[in-house]
C-alpha cells in the first residue's frame, strides 16, 4: 500500500494509507498513514458496524488536514486473542464409506451455497477449484497424507491456491451457520483445528514438508504460524 | 481433540512486518482540495475483483478496474495470512464504498469516484508496481477526475 501511497502522490493525488501492522507502516512511510491496531483482513477494524468504519475513515481523512508527512496511531486497537473460536455444528456422517473429510465436505454444502448468498460470494470456493469440486481437492490432499508424492498426488492447481479454496468453502459455510460476524481469525481455528478436512490439510502440509516439497508448496497451504 | 497451537494475529504480523520496504529517496506529497470538494476512491491491494474479470495471479503485479455501481467484488489473495470472514460478512470491512457514499451524501467529502481499483499485495519484489503498473494505475484514476485515494491493505 505504501509503495502506491507514494507514487499516486507524485502523480498528483493525495493518499491515506491505512495500514495493520506498525512495523511496516512505519519503515515504508506513506506520506499519510494510519495504523490501525486491528488484526491483518479488517482494515476497517468491525465487520457490520458502520459507526465504527465511520470512526476509521473520519481520522484517516483528518490526515489530509495536514501540511507535511504525517503518522498517526487510530485510538481504539482490536486486539485477537490468539485463541477464539468459532462455534459451529459440523454436519453428522451420512457415507461411511467415505473418508471423513470428504463427508463432511458433502455435508457441508447446503450450507457453503447459503453462505455464497450471504457473502455475494466474497471469499468463497473459485479461484481454481468450483464448489462442486472441493471433496475430490481433498481427496488428493488425503492421498498425500497416505503416502503418495504431492506431484502425483492430483492436486487440482497450486497447492497453495487449491489450499485456499478448500478453506475459502468451509469458511463461508461457517457464515451461513452462525448469525453474526465471526470475530477474526475464528472461522480459520474452527477449520483448522475442528473439521476433520483442517485435520487432513495439517497433516498434508506436514507429508509435503517431509517430502521436501518446494517451501511455498507446503507452507502456504496454512497462515504461516501454523 | 488434542488442541494444537492456534494461530495469532500478532505472530503474522511478527512473520511478516521485516518484509523489506522499497526505498524512496523523498516523500512526495501532494495537497488535496478540501475534501468536501474532492473525488474519492479506494485503491485496496486484496486482490479484489468482480467474478468476470481475470483472477489475480500469484505475484500478480497488475490492477483491476472496480466498478463503483457493482457490488460483486470478490478477493483472490492468493496469501493465507489474512482473516476473510470479516470481508465475506461485510465488504466495507475492507473497501468501504458504502461508507463513502453515505459521507457524500452527508456533504463531507465532494463526489466517490465512479471507478475504484485494486492491486494484490504480499509482493515480494514491488519494482514493477513502483515503477509500470503503480504510476499507470495513478494516470488512469487522475483522468477520471481523482483528487483523494483511500488505501487500503488487507
Amino acid at each position: 500500500m505504501s509503495t502506491l501511497a507514494h507514487v499516486f502522490e507524485a502523480e498528483g493525488m493525495a493518499t491515506v494509507a491505512l495500514g495493520s501492522i506498525r512495523k511496516q507502516i512505519e519503515s515504508t512511510a506513506p506520506p499519510r498513514g494510519l495504523w490501525c491496531d486491528f488484526p491483518l483482513g479488517r482494515p476497517l477494524g468491525k465487520p457490520g458496524d458502520p459507526e465504527f468504519q465511520h470512526r476509521v475513515l473520519a481520522a484517516a481523512f483528518a490526515l489530509l488536514d495536514s501540511t507535511e508527512p504525517v503518522f498517526a496511531e487510530f485510538d481504539e486497537a482490536i486486539p485477537d486473542s490468539g485463541d477464539e473460536m468459532l462455534a459451529c455444528p459440523l454436519p453428522p456422517r451420512h457415507d461411511p464409506d467415505a473418508h471423513p473429510a470428504v463427508d463432511e465436505s458433502r455435508g457441508l454444502r447446503a450450507a457453503y451455497d447459503r453462505g455464497v448468498k450471504m457473502s455475494n460470494g466474497r471469499f468463497g470456493a473459485g479461484r481454481v477449484v468450483a464448489a462442486d469440486d472441493i471433496p475430490a481437492a481433498i481427496e488428493s490432499f488425503i492421498r498425500i497424507t497416505e503416502g503418495t508424492p504431492w506431484a502425483e498426488a492430483g492436486i487440482p492447481g497450486m497447492p497453495m491456491r487449491v489450499s485456499h479454496d478448500i478453506r475459502s468453502y468451509y469458511e463461508t459455510a461457517a457464515l451461513a451457520m452462525v448469525d453474526h460476524a465471526p470475530a477474526a481469525w475464528a472461522s480459520t481455528r474452527w477449520f483448522l483445528d475442528q473439521t476433520e478436512t483442517g485435520k487432513v490439510m495439517m497433516a498434508a502440509r506436514v507429508a509435503m514438508q517431509e517430502q521436501e516439497a518446494p517451501q511455498p508448496m507446503w507452507f502456504y497451504l496454512t497462515p504461516g504460524d501454523r | 481433540m488434542e488442541e494444537t497451537h492456534l494461530m495469532a494475529d500478532s505472530d503474522i504480523k511478527t512473520m511478516t512486518e521485516g518484509l523489506p520496504a522499497p526505498d524512496f529517496e523523498t516523500t512526495a506529497f501532494t495537497t488535496p482540495p478540501p475534501l468536501s470538494e474532492a473525488t474519492v476512491a479506494i485503491v485496496t491491494s486484496a486482490s479484489l475483483h468482480h467474478p468476470d474479470q481475470d483472477d489475480f495471479e500469484v505475484m500478480d503485479t497488475g490492477y483491476r478496474i472496480l466498478d463503483g455501481s457493482r457490488r460483486d467484488y470478490v478477493t483472490g489473495h492468493w496469501s493465507p495470512n489474512f482473516d476473510g470472514a470479516g470481508f465475506a460478512y461485510d465488504m466495507n470491512t475492507v473497501f468501504p464504498l458504502d461508507r463513502l457514499d453515505e459521507l457524500a451524501e452527508r456533504g463531507l467529502i465532494g463526489r466517490v469516484a465512479d471507478q475504484h481499483m485494486a492491486y494484490a499485495g504480499n509482493q515480494f519484489d514491488l519494482s514493477t508496481i513502483q515503477m509500470d503498473s503503480g504510476p499507470a494505475g495513478a494516470k488512469w484514476l487522475r483522468e477520471q477526475g481523482v483528487d483523494v485515494v483511500l488505501l487500503t491493505p488487507v
